[in-house]
Formats: C-alpha cells, sequence, structure tokens
C-alpha cells in the first residue's frame, strides 16, 4: 500500500483554525471528552490489533511480540496509567502564599495549550504516534498527528482508524512527505512535538520561530553501553542478553534507544565477544525474529559503512547482507576507527561497533566527546562507578544493567538533552508538556497596606522592607504605630 | 573582538567540564556574593537605575533590590532541595530496580536581559542558572547603560567571574553573542526579538526561554470595593515603572454604566498619589528613551484616539516624561489596542454586560497576565476556565511575581517557559532518569526466538499481571 502524498487543496489553513474553534467551543477541556478519547485508543489498541500486527509487519517487518513489546503494549499501558491519573494531574495545585498577602489563594492551573501538532517518526510509527497523541488529548489540547511517510502502511492505518476510533472533529491525521511537513510548519500551533533527525528538527525549529511555536524536540544520538568486567558468568550472560534485547531486538538497531556502541576493557572484551556471538546465534535461530531494515536508502547506508576498508577489517562477527530482503545480519566490530563514518554518525542499524579502553574509568571521557547522547547504558555491579557515571556524564537517561527497559517506567521522563533533544514527555510528563501552567493568585480586598502606594516616604520604605525580610513582628508594629 | 568574545565562552565550557560549577558550596558562595552585591551597593543601584528610567526610589528598592535579595535567600534555602535526586515509583514491570530523577545543569547559558527592571531581569535568572550550576554569560540592555555597565563592573568583584561573565553591548553584540552554541538562553524582551532569538538558538537546537509581553487586561465589575480596586489598578500600571512593565495593566474592560464610577475612583487615586501636576511627581518613572517616548506620543496622538482622552495627557519632551493619561473608549482597530502600550496609557474600554469582555481578551493574543476585579465567585469561575494567560490575579494586579512558588511566564505569544524560585533551577537543569536495575529478575520471555508463548507472558507483564511476571522471572516458557 502507497502513501501518496495529499497535496492539499486549500493549504493548511483551515485545518488550523476548524481545530482552534473546536478548541475554543470547550470540547476538548471537558474531562469527560479526554477519558473517552483515552478509552477509545484502547478500544482501538485491543481491537485492531492483528491489524497493527501486520501494518508494522509490512513497514518493518517486525515480529509481532516486539509489535507488541515495544509499541501496542507499552501503548496500553501508558494510556492506562494516564487514565488512572487523568482527574488528578489536571486539578489545579495550590501553593503557599506569602503571610503578607493574607487572605490570599495561590493556585497553578493546568490548562490546555490549544492546537497541537505531532510529527512521528517511522521505526516506532505507532507508539511514536499515539504516545504524545494520547499526552496532548489528556492535556485537553487538539491534536493534528502527521505520520512518517516512511512507515506507509501504518500511516494509511492510522489515517483510516483514529477517526473511527477518536473525535474526528479534534483529532486529525494529516499524510505527506517532508513538503507537507514544511507546510504545516508554515503555521502557527501552540506545540509541536518532534521525533526524528536532527536535520529536521533545525528545520522545524527555525520555522517555528517565525511564529513563536513551542517545539519539543526528540532526536537521535549514539548511545553507549559501557561495560564493566563482569566476574560472574551468569552476569556476563544476563548482561548479554540484555544488550542483545536492546540492539537487535529494537526494529534492528533502528532505534532512537537502542544501543549504538560499546565500551569494554581490552582484556574483558575477548570474553565479551564470546559470549555475544554464541548468544546472536541462540537469538537470531529463526530468521523472523529480527525486523528488516527499513528501505533502500538506509539499507545502502549502513552497507557503506562497512565497506569502508578498515571497518571491514574490524568486523568478528556477522557483515552479510542481503540487498533483496533489505536485512542486515548482527554484525560485531572490533575497534572501529575512531574517525569512520560508523563511529560519528549514529548507525540507526544491526552493526555493533566495540571499542576497548585500559580502564574502564576510561570510558566516561569517550562518551564525553561526543554530543549528549539520549541514553547511556552500564553493566557494573561497581557503586562508585555508577556515582561517577551519573556525575561526570550528561545524557537523557541512565539505565544501569539493561537496556531500554526506562522507557516503561512512567515515573521516569523520555526526553534527551543537548543534541539528543529538549523537552520531555511519558506519563505525567506528557501532560505537563502539552499544558499551560497558569499560575493564579488570588485576593480579597479585606487588606490594605498603604505603605503600598505613593506618594513615597521613608516610612513607607521601612514597612516594605519589613515585608521583604518577611519580619513580621517588626511589620505587625509598625501597623499599629508603635516602630517607624 | 569576535576571538575574546569565543574565547570566553570557551573558557566557561572549559571551567563547566572540569566541575567547578558543580559543587553547592561553590553555588551558594556566588548566591551569597550576589546577596552582598545587592545590600553594599544599593545606593549606587538606585542611582543607575535612576538614571536610566528615573525610577523613583521605593520602586528601585521594592520592585528591584529587594526582589533580587529574596531571590537569593529563597535559592540559597533551597539550594540542597532543589538538587537533592527524586526518587520515583519503579513498577513492577522492571522489578527489581530503583528510579531517581537527578537534575544536572545544562552547562554554559546565556541570559539576555530587559531595560526595565535592567537589576531585577538580569539577575533573577542568573541566580537561577548558577544555583542549577552551570556557567553564565549575562547580556544587559544596553538601553539602561548605567545599571549594564555598573553589573559589569560589580558582578566580577562579587561572583566568580571565571564562570560568570557580563558582556556589554548593542545589537551587534547580541547577534554576535547569539550565533554562538548555548546550553539555553534565557531571553526577556520583545516578541520581534524574540523570534530572532529563536532562530538563532535553531541552528544549534538550543532550547530557549522567552519571556515576552502582551496587552494585560483588567477586567472590572460593579460587585467590588472601588477606592481599593481603583489603588490597586494605580499602582500595578503608574507604580510599575509608568506602565513600561509586562506585566503593567494594559487596558481596562468594564460595563457602560459602571466606567463613569471607575473614571472617577482612578482620577481621586492618581491626584492622591501623584498630586495636582504629576509631571512634577518624584514618584513617577520617565519614559526610558525618546524613541519611546515619541512611540507613546504617536499613540496618543492619534486622531483615532486623541480625542479620548479623558484624564492626563500632559507631556514634557526636555524630561521624557508622559503623566498618566486615560482614555474611554478607544477603537478596537487603533493602534493602542493593536500593539502593547508599555507607557502611562489606559484605555478604558466599555461593554455592555461584563460576560463581554472575556470574548474580546479572547480575540488578542494570549497575555502575560489577565485581573480581574469582582467578588462574584461564578464571575471569577467564568474568568479562571476562559481566560488563557500566563497568570491571572483576581482583585490585584501584578503581585503574583513576587511569589515564588508561582511560575512566572506567559503562554503563546507572551513566551515559552516560566520561572521564578524553583522554576528558574528546573528551567535551567536537566532532570535525568536513572534506573538501576540488578542481574536478578532475567525474564526469557523478552528474548528471541520469539513464540506465541512468550508473546503471552509480555502482554501478561505488560497489562500489570502478578502471575505473568513470576513467570517471568522463574524463567517461562521452559525450553527454548
Amino acid at each position: 500500500m502507497g502513501s501518496m502524498p495529499e497535496k492539499p487543496r486549500h493549504g493548511f489553513g483551515s485545518l488550523v483554525t476548524g481545530l482552534q474553534e473546536v478548541c475554543e467551543s470547550g470540547i476538548t477541556k471537558d474531562l469527560a471528552w479526554r477519558r473517552s478519547q483515552l478509552k477509545g485508543i484502547i478500544r482501538l489498541l485491543t481491537e485492531k490489533e492483528e491489524e497493527m500486527f501486520d501494518v508494522l509487519r509490512d513497514d518493518l517487518g517486525k515480529h509481532r511480540a516486539e509489535s507488541y513489546r515495544d509499541e501496542i503494549g507499552a501503548l496500553v499501558k501508558s494510556v492506562n496509567h494516564t487514565l488512572r491519573n487523568l482527574e488528578r494531574w489536571a486539578a489545579p495545585e495550590k501553593v503557599q502564599a506569602p503571610l503578607v498577602s493574607f487572605p490570599a489563594t495561590a493556585l497553578v492551573v493546568p490548562e490546555p495549550l490549544g492546537v497541537v501538532l505531532v510529527f512521528s517518526c517511522w521505526n516506532l510509527p505507532l507508539g511514536l504516534a499515539l504516545e504524545p497523541l494520547s499526552g496532548a488529548i489528556a492535556a485537553g489540547n487538539a491534536v493534528v498527528v502527521k505520520p512518517s511517510e516512511f512507515a506507509p502502511a501504518t500511516a494509511a492505518f492510522l489515517a483510516s482508524n483514529l477517526p473511527k476510533y477518536l473525535d474526528p472533529r479534534a483529532v486529525k491525521v494529516v499524510l505527506g512527505g517532508p513538503e507537507v511537513g514544511e507546510q504545516l510548519m508554515e503555521h502557527r500551533w501552540d506545540k509541536v512535538l518532534f521525533t526524528g533527525s536532527a536535520r529536521t528538527g533545525r528545520i522545524i525549529l527555525t520555522k517555528a520561530a517565525k511564529h513563536l511555536t513551542p517545539v519539543a524536540l526528540e532526536l537521535g544520538s549514539k548511545c553507549p553501553c559501557i561495560i564493566d568486567r563482569l566476574d560472574s558468568k551468569r552476569d556476563t550472560q544476563i548482561a548479554v542478553n540484555r544488550i542483545f534485547g536492546g540492539k537487535w531486538s529494537l526494529c534492528a538497531g533502528q532505534a532512537c534507544l537502542a544501543i549504538d556502541y560499546i565500551l569494554v576493557e581490552e582484556e574483558f572484551a575477548p570474553a565479551l565477544i564470546e559470549v555475544l556471538k554464541s548468544t546472536v546465534k541462540r537469538f537470531t535461530a529463526t530468521p523472523d525474529c529480527m525486523a528488516r531494515i527499513l528501505n533502500e536508502k538506509h539499507f545502502k547506508r549502513l552497507s557503506n559503512y562497512l565497506k569502508d576498508r578498515k571497518v571491514a577489517a574490524s568486523v568478528v562477527h556477522g557483515g552479510s547482507v542481503n540487498p533483496k530482503t533489505l536485512t542486515i545480519e548482527p554484525t560485531i566490530l572490533l575497534n572501529p576507527p575512531l574517525d569512520s563514518d560508523i563511529m560519528t554518525e549514529e548507525i540507526f542499524g544491526p552493526i555493533l561497533p566495540i571499542i576497548t579502553v585500559k580502564k574502564i574509568e576510561d570510558s566516561m571521557k569517550f562518551v564525553r566527546s561526543k554530543p549528549k547522547p539520549l541514553a547511556i547504558y552500564a553493566f557494573t555491579r561497581n557503586e562508585k562507578l555508577k556515582s561517577r557515571i551519573i556525575n561526570e556524564t550528561s545524557s537523557g537517561s541512565v539505565t544501569f544493567n539493561d537496556a531500554v527497559v526506562q522507557y516503561v517506567v512512567e515515573g521516569l521522563p523520555f526526553g534527551g538533552v543537548g543534541q539528543s533533544g529538549s523537552g520531555q514527555y511519558h506519563g505525567k510528563y506528557s501532560f505537563e508538556l502539552f499544558s499551560n501552567k497558569k499560575a493564579v493568585f488570588k485576593r480579597s480586598f479585606l487588606i490594605e497596606f498603604m505603605f503600598r502606594y505613593p506618594p513615597w516616604d521613608n516610612g513607607k520604605i521601612g514597612m516594605l522592607r519589613h515585608v521583604f525580610n518577611t519580619n513580621y513582628v517588626l511589620l505587625l508594629l509598625g501597623l499599629i504605630g508603635l516602630r517607624r | 573582538m569576535e576571538e575574546s568574545r569565543a574565547a570566553a565562552v570557551q573558557e566557561l565550557r572549559a571551567r563547566f567540564a572540569a566541575g567547578q560549577t558543580r559543587p553547592a558550596e561553590w553555588r551558594a558562595k556566588q548566591l551569597r556574593g550576589v546577596l552582598r552585591m545587592a545590600t553594599e551597593m544599593e545606593a549606587e543601584i538606585c542611582d543607575a537605575l535612576y538614571a536610566d528610567v528615573g525610577k523613583p526610589e521605593t520602586e528601585a528598592h521594592v520592585h528591584e533590590i529587594s526582589l533580587v535579595k529574596s531571590s537569593c535567600l529563597f535559592a540559597l534555602k533551597n539550594l540542597k532541595k532543589w538538587m537533592k535526586p527524586k526518587k520515583v515509583h519503579a513498577r513492577l514491570m522492571t522489578f527489581p530496580s530503583t528510579a531517581r530523577i537527578t537534575k544536572e545543569p545544562l552547562g554554559v547559558v546565556l541570559v539576555i536581559s530587559a531595560w526595565n527592571y535592567p537589576l531585577l531581569l538580569s539577575l533573577d535568572p542568573v541566580i537561577g542558572a548558577i544555583a542549577a550550576g552551570n556557567a553564565v554569560v549575562l547580556k544587559p540592555s544596553e538601553v539602561a547603560p548605567a545599571t549594564s555597565s555598573l553589573l559589569a563592573e560589580l558582578l566580577p568583584r562579587y561572583v566568580d567571574s571565571t564562570c560568570i561573565k557580563v558582556v556589554e553591548g548593542g545589537v551587534s553584540e547580541t547577534s554576535a553573542l547569539l550565533e554562538l552554541k548555548w546550553d539555553k538562553i534565557f531571553y526577556t524582551g520583545n516578541s520581534k526579538v524574540g523570534r530572532m532569538v529563536l532562530a538563532s538558538a535553531a541552528k544549534h537546537l538550543t532550547p530557549v526561554v522567552l519571556e515576552l509581553g502582551g496587552k494585560c487586561p483588567v477586567v472590572v465589575d460593579s460587585n467590588i470595593n472601588l477606592h481599593v480596586t481603583a489603588k490597586r489598578i494605580a499602582a500595578g500600571k503608574w507604580g510599575c515603572n509608568n506602565g513600561q512593565a509586562c506585566i503593567a495593566p494594559d487596558f481596562i474592560i468594564t460595563t457602560e454604566s459602571f466606567a463613569p464610577k471607575l473614571l472617577e475612583a482612578l482620577k481621586k487615586v492618581l491626584e492622591k498619589f501623584y498630586g495636582k501636576d504629576p509631571l512634577l511627581s518624584e514618584d513617577l518613572s520617565r519614559v526610558v528613551t525618546p524613541n519611546h517616548f515619541n512611540r507613546l506620543l504617536d499613540l496618543m496622538d492619534d486622531e483615532m484616539v486623541s480625542d479620548k482622552i479623558v484624564f492626563g495627557g500632559q507631556r514634557d519632551e526636555q524630561k521624557l516624561k508622559i503623566a498618566p493619561t486615560i482614555f474611554l473608549d478607544v477603537p478596537l482597530d487603533s493602534a493602542m489596542m493593536k500593539e502593547e502600550i508599555f507607557g502611562p496609557l489606559l484605555p478604558i474600554i466599555t461593554v455592555e454586560k461584563i460576560h463581554e469582555s472575556f470574548g474580546l481578551i479572547n480575540s488578542m493574543t494570549k497575555p502575560l497576565a489577565a485581573y480581574l476585579f469582582t467578588r462574584d465567585s461564578k464571575l471569577q469561575k467564568q474568568f479562571e476556565s476562559t481566560i488563557s494567560a500566563g497568570g491571572m490575579i483576581l482583585n490585584d494586579t501584578s503581585v503574583h511575581l513576587t511569589n515564588p512558588h508561582l511560575p512566572f511566564g506567559g503562554v503563546g505569544e507572551s513566551g515559552t517557559g516560566s520561572y521564578h524560585g524553583r522554576f528558574t533551577f528546573d528551567a535551567f537543569s536537566h532532570g535525568k532518569a536513572v534506573l538501576h536495575r540488578g542481574f536478578g529478575g532475567e525474564a526469557k520471555a523478552r528474548y528471541p526466538p520469539y513464540s506465541s508463548a512468550k508473546l503471552k507472558i509480555l502482554k501478561g507483564v505488560l497489562a500489570g499481571k502478578l502471575g505473568a511476571h513470576i513467570q517471568a522471572i522463574l524463567g517461562f516458557p521452559r525450553g527454548k
């Protein structure tokens, strides 16, 4: 099923104004409406599960287990979490008001931003569309979803099903390629969430600047995995299992959270590689257990990494590519040149370079020499090393002794820092990302302090000093005229 | 010049990378330094503020110096609490595990300040940036040159100038700074320049906080304490740098029937505050520059509104002073009603019924602050739920910015991001998610080769079913 970029006949102006009107009518603000939409997403995920497995297999060759674990199941869990907490998140929060303003109430009231635009990405085409969508709806907004044209089956699925399960007045899907994306960005949005490459992220930000549109960016990066010397065979096996899960099991490495490369002490490297090889063999016993490469363009990009002579020489496992099926077998490299493309660009594929260091502590300096990644992974039992990694590196997140699972811990924010992005979401963070936290201060006419007003004199300044020093005793004395 | 700028930023990067700004002791020391500066240099600061905008001494103390001091004290008091990692409930799914959010500094940040509160709007963001552990470059507004050079001279004496720098200059200097890579940019000013800041930041993917302006409306119902209302409106408008403040009331909306009463009350209050000839009062700021003076004159003398003056109108070009001036029922398409006034002109717009004010406000861009005076709780509720703004106050103006527990910032055209108190600390921090797992709890069902048995267990685990978790941890399904 192809996706023909739809050239909109009238531009997107009427789409945007239409959605603004829907917002102004108050429909999306109503909590009952929000609940019904979130339940609609759950129903979609349950009733259309088979069809979703099909489109994800069409687009990326994902096995249903992977599709469920990473997209559908994760979404069900997330939306249920949102439903359970919606009232609490949407409730005004009382905060302290200074005594001098008594009687007064201070509140932070979350309100919708208005009309939100979500750009999804091709590698988790369902998850990266529906997770932000659910957060934006929970916060009371109207939403436009622009799925990636590189996952056309999923895009078409969303376009035909979202209007059936959600309120089509307030939730829209727009299909198309980069031109459509650019046309959408010609308009003002109350918030944009973009998941994708830094290059496109820059374009989005530049266009958004004209309208002061606030943008959250979820970008890519090289996520390092630091592996400390592990003394027990069992620990090593578990670590390798989880590394496999964080690399090849995850859309064949085509994920922003996937492990990009490994850092390990040179002495420990051979043992690690042995276990990696045997685990890879076991886990890839059946052919359909790894997703394929998205398309020819990415296949070529990844194959070209291996064509570099010095990189090819560093292959210790795998390396074979199949242009017909667009598959590349799990490939492990040992110390490819640090200035090769594969070590300077985000790999986003099933090739895993291992870089050795003399001491494991040297790995932090290596990580710091590269742009801040979305995630840092480290397998170690050494508490000191863990502390150092947390304090001496910066990343969206850090996970010890596992990979990628932080994605499903609802209480943890998901997002990058520096070149890996800005803005965080998931769970309550999604709600907040798509909300305006309005400060509300309620005062009464009851108590008036004359020293607030001109004409000024030293006496009044003195009283004001007491206020700011929260010296209520002197203030009180001053008020009853006992001190000036 | 360019080299020295780039070299200065390089130095900041190196010092940040070396960890100089991280320890709580260093941060507290800098905050105490700023506090000392605001205390020891009060007289010099008041002089500079008077030179720059003719700010009355009381406003200098109350709106700038005192707020800087309380900001330092609040940050010092809460620093350890803000820096502490926050534990997060890690659920059954990742058992056994612990999860935390650790706040870390962003790195090297740029604060661009404004001219109307040149001390406060420079130091308040810087205080938060320091508390969060960043290295900072402050670019004070060149339109307030006395304060700018005072900051450039004083700050290095009171804080660690290897990590906190002041860069003075005008448009070209600001543009040059914006070409460099920053980890965050904090800009206070107008939306035109705000757009340029965003466009520059886009090249480096730099996140930005924008504190902009807008037309802050005041809705005045008839069910109020009129005298107190008039005083609070006057204090928020003319008592705040003579209207040159982002949160100053821009215009009033009230009913046709109530307008005359409100007008009378305002006139009385204004005479009490500033005397019969306001141009002679020491308690009114002047207009900042001849440019702004002419801009305001254009707004006042615009033939669409010039016949709508009901109070004031006096001006002194020599002293750059304009008296508090009130207009009644200016056309909604006049320049005065289309742009942010930022001066001592106050239009009163009348409607038939007070509820019509909401539609009018919603037809404009979202303001930084919206104010409502009424005792009617139903009207209050409606206001709160219908009007979107950065902040809103019931029965007062401007004071919400002094509450450090409330986030201060705009929405839409009035800005993005917020600060004050803990919010400034957060604005200059990254909340890093940290998940600790052990080597226990290994679930075979996670890994290929996949099977429907494994899928069943995964479904159970994701749905939070305890039975599925137990199966997963015990290594089901057995065999391959």
